[in-house]
């Protein structure tokens, strides 16, 4: 392994720029003539618009124009939803306009009524507020439990119960036999909570129209800028796709909530063409909390089946998701796609059920937040996994041993084929790592002290990299999922690297430079990775879903195969041998059993300065792409144990050891991989014990609307981690990764809530909600004892 | 209503008409263009917004440009030697990948470089703790803490 080579901790090239204050992200970017944009939201979470009066804002200083739903109402078209779910009847799920300013209605605290530009941001604020809406406010639905009861208030006319779609996965015949001949069931209700993504950086968007040639160049805060250029200009705006250039700079986090394509980008794209005029907007954290797309929401029924030794015979699981007052972007795909199929978990239970319904309420839309239904999965059959285990004494290591999948491939029976895998070695090397040895040890000196000591465990499995298209297709998607990459050969022998895949934060830069090195023999400095501009990389699909290294990387090696193979038959033509008798080796292309060679940088100078070449066989130049279409999904796997400690006179819980082994397959930057994993790990954590999104249930305001109400993870309430990994490689892509970005959100979640349960069961504890703030956890204390 | 501010940033004297209600963010970012100084909240929870102003470590969208009149203020732009290397704590944060988008990392970094002045050799708990006023959404904190930890060890 070279010192910058697949496997190595290479510092990051993104780095200097990022510690000097160069980054340029979106709200960094100032265009000559820029004006500024203020989004008018709704007070309310369900009203109709009676009138609107915005003269005297239009008349204000410095305002340019002000834009209602009016405005836009035949010109510019609704946002669509990229995932169609066919319902258990076989009827396409509810799909209501989603407009982008409000039409007559407004459905959540939030929905954008009118954008005002200004000269300046000050102008455009001022100016909102002497616009007049007289609303007739509505009763609103805000509970998900709530939504399909008679008498409620319906969001969308097209859908008078609020439901979206009834969906179901799984043979129920198999899984009701199985129950009823089971020594045992195992039962759970929870609520996985609501959570506000909260990437640092704010949304943001900067709007530009070209009259010269009837241009638009959109800067926005995006994981995927083609995918948004493709949904705005097809679907929204019906505008010819070459003319329109997006651009995501560096953008400051996105965690899935930058995925999706917003009304403001759209509502900017169209304006800067009334005014030919750029028009940015930057949303504050208030507006991130009301209007970001939201995550998880479930509440589940879930039921395991066992037999008297702890065998897994059947799973039965009813969930209910809160998909908020509009379909965002890929919010049906989440609660069923990406939900019911990882249901199986690391585990061969032969049958599994799952029955989902989603519902519309007066909420901020929901669609994929890190982990995206997977982390909901994992909790429902981690928790039940360690309940039955408690329930039956079977210990926590054991009663997963003997359920683990352990022949490879597997077909689960909720349409997954697991490819690879090592669930045991991934539990050996957690146990040693955790000491689990000497947690007897530690109780005793946790109780010492008077406070109470749990241990948590959770065995996770991610589907990553969606995939193939075909099949994803056939099950509703609205677009492909393979990846984009190109590789440019300069005429130096340097390298320029083109991909579909975002970073946001990633370290694409420096990864997919390694690996681009690594097989080039080239040094790592030669070689530039772009991304983020659909007016420089091929069409892609962008980054989510832990697809970058997988998908992307995947279509990088195959444009450097191409690379490779006109290399050689150019080093065949400059060594005066035959294609066949070339090999490349160590940056150089050699006649096999020979020292007769010629660098990669000699091969690339003859490429274009094509003076001794075969002209007549082979086209001048080095420069190749390649587009990659997964076979299937990767299933990276781990096993997290969690101790804690819990101060029963408040309820307070601290973390005192966490321990985290994953098989992500081949690792290309050990460094960076751990990164993503503590970063899912806090966010996992978080969820578990301290962030919560919550709406007034009657009000529908936001309660959790900003960082003194909604409780995002600080330095201190985290503790270090213990990472580990196995490796499995992946069987069907040329690197053999599979994909680490959000593990660490799936598999901490029960492993936190498992070890308070584990500490608070002396006193008969089966469950505490998340999040277990010291106040649940008290008050589950005081029940129990009650 | 417009007001004449003047101030020394990153060694420089700068002087601007703003609007009274202009914040020192803004001022620093809009007004002289010196983007690195990120705003994540407007509230003063994030510490994106962290400069440092005649030393101590400030939040700049929780005050307004006139009240740094005279200051000396450091952006994450003025922190690094006039010839480009950087400061032993921008250092250490590359060396133990201490940031991922980067966003918080100028205010995160800034935040660390007071600390210097604060604690000597301070334990992981300390650390974490000192950095309460810091959000980052990405890296859960862990390489930060570690980076912090060598950066002060190398600032000596
Ligand atoms: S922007 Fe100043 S504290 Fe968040
Ligand atoms: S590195 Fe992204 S918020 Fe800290």
């Amino acid at each position: 392994m070279s010192a910058t080579g697949i496997g190595a901790r290479v510092e990051r090239k993104e780095d200097r720029r990022f510690l000097t204050g160069a980054g340029q992200y979106t709200d960094d970017v100032l265009l000559p003539g820029q004006t500024y944009a203020y989004f008018l939201r709704s007070p309310h979470a369900h009203a109709k618009i009676k009138t609107i009066n915005s003269a005297a804002a239009k008349a204000a200083p410095g305002v340019l124009a002000v834009f209602t739903g009016e405005d836009i109402a035949g010109k510019v078209n609704g946002l669509p939803c990229g995932w169609l779910i066919t319902d258990v009847n076989g009827q396409p799920m509810k799909e209501p306009p989603h407009p982008v300013l409000a039409q007559g209605k407004v459905r959540h605290v939030g929905d954008q009524v009118a954008l005002v530009v200004a000269e300046t941001y000050f102008q455009a604020r001022d100016a909102a507020e002497l616009i007049e809406v007289d609303y007739e406010v509505l009763p609103a639905v805000v509970k998900a439990s709530d939504a399909d009861k008679p008498g409620q208030p319906a969001v969308h006319d097209i859908a008078p119960d609020n439901v979206s779609y009834v969906w179901a996965l799984g043979d129920k015949a198999g899984t009701d036999a199985a129950f009823a001949k089971a020594a045992h069931v195992t039962r759970l209700d929870f609520h996985n909570n609501r959570l506000i993504p909260n990437a640092i950086e704010p949304r943001a968007a900067n709007a530009s129209y070209n009259r010269a040639d009837e241009s638009y160049t959109l800067y926005v805060a995006n994981q995927n800028p083609h995918v948004e250029r493709l949904l705005m200009t097809a679907f929204v705006l019906g505008l010819p796709e070459h003319k329109v250039r997006v651009i995501a700079p560096d953008v400051g986090g996105g965690f899935g909530s930058k995925i999706f394509l917003y009304a403001e980008d759209a509502a900017l794209t169209w304006a800067s063409r009334q005014l030919c005029r750029p028009i940015k907007w930057t949303a504050d954290r208030t507006e991130a909390f009301l209007t970001d797309a939201h995550g998880r929401d479930h509440t589940t029924t879930a039921e395991l089946a066992l037999d008297q030794d702890g065998h897994f015979l059947a799973m039965r699981v009813k969930t209910r998701a809160n998909l908020g007052a509009y379909l965002s972007t890929f919010a049906s795909s989440v609660p069923t796609i990406l939900y019911a199929t990882l249901l199986a978990g690391q585990y061969k239970t032969p049958f599994i059920h799952c029955e989902v319904t989603s519902v519309f309420t007066n909420t901020a839309p929901v669609d994929a937040y890190r982990g995206a239904g997977r982390p909901e999965a994992t909790y429902v059959v981690e928790r039940l996994v360690s309940t039955a285990a408690r329930e039956l004494g079977i210990d926590q290591a054991e009663i997963r041993r003997r359920n683990f999948v352990t022949q490879f491939p597997y077909q689960t029976p909720v349409a997954l084929m697991y490819d690879t895998g090592d669930y045991n070695a991934i539990m050996n090397k957690a146990l040693q790592m955790a000491d689990v040895a000497g947690y007897a040890q530690r109780k005793t000196a946790t109780q010492a002290k008077g406070l109470l000591r749990g241990i948590g465990y959770s065995s996770y499995i991610e589907a990553c990299g969606l995939a193939p298209s075909n099949i994803a297709g056939a099950l509703g998607a609205r677009a492909g999922l393979f990846e984009a990459g190109e590789i440019r050969v300069h005429p130096t022998g340097s390298v320029t690297v083109f991909t579909g895949s975002h970073s946001h934060g990633q370290g694409h830069e420096t990864s997919f430079a390694q690996v681009v090195s690594d097989r080039l023999g080239i040094p790592i400095e030669n070689v530039d990775v772009v991304h983020g501009d659909t007016g420089r990389v091929p069409f892609g699909m962008g980054t989510y879903g832990s697809r970058s290294l997988s998908v992307g990387g995947s279509a990088i090696i195959k444009a450097l195969d191409k690379i490779i193979a006109k290399g050689k038959k150019i080093a065949a033509h400059l060594l005066e041998a035959s294609d066949a008798d070339i090999v490349f080796k160590n940056g150089a292309f050699s006649i096999e059993g020979t020292d007769k060679n010629v660098p990669f940088g000699g091969v690339a100078f003859a490429a274009y300065v094509p003076h001794n070449y075969p002209l007549d066989k082979l086209e001048p130049g080095l420069n190749e792409n390649a587009f990659y279409d997964p076979t299937n999904f990767t299933f990276p796997a781990g096993t997290y144990i969690c101790e804690i400690e819990i101060d029963p006179q408040t309820g307070q819980t601290r973390i005192d050891r966490f321990t985290a082994v994953d098989d992500f397959g081949n690792i290309v930057n050990p460094m960076l991989v751990e990164g993503q994993v503590h970063g899912g790990l806090a966010q996992g954590i978080g969820q578990a014990l301290l962030e919560e999104c919550r709406y007034d249930p009657e009000s529908g305001q936001l309660l959790s609307a900003s960082y003194s109400d909604y409780a995002m993870p600080r330095a201190d309430d985290l503790p270090s981690f213990q990472i580990g990994t196995t490796c499995t490689p992946c069987t069907h892509n040329p690197l053999g990764v599979k994909g680490c970005g959000e593990a660490g959100a799936i598999g901490s979640p029960p492993a936190v809530i498992n070890a308070i349960v584990d500490a608070l069961a002396a006193y008969g504890v089966r469950d505490v909600p998340m999040p277990a703030t010291p106040q649940r956890v008290w008050q589950a204390i005081q029940n129990a004892k009650a | 209503m417009s007001t004449r501010i003047s101030m020394t940033v990153n060694g420089k004297a700068v002087s601007a008409e703003v609007e009274e209600r202009t914040l020192l963010a803004a001022f620093l970012r809009e007004h002289l263009r010196l983007t690195g100084t990120h705003v994540g909240c407007d509230t003063g929870h994030c510490g994106a917004c962290t400069v440092l102003l005649d030393g101590k470590a400030v939040k700049s969208c929780n005050m307004l440009a006139a009240q740094a009149q005279g200051a000396n203020v450091t952006t994450i732009e003025g922190l690094a030697a006039a010839d480009g290397e950087m400061h032993p704590m921008q250092v250490a944060f590359k060396a133990s990948h201490g940031l991922q988008c980067g966003f918080c990392t100028p205010g995160m970094v800034l935040s660390a470089v007071e600390l210097a002045g604060k604690l000597k050799n301070p334990s992981e708990a300390q650390i974490r703790e000192a950095l309460d006023g810091n959000y980052c959404r990405c890296t859960g904190y862990h390489n930060i803490v570690k980076a912090v930890q060598t950066g002060l060890a190398n600032m000596g």
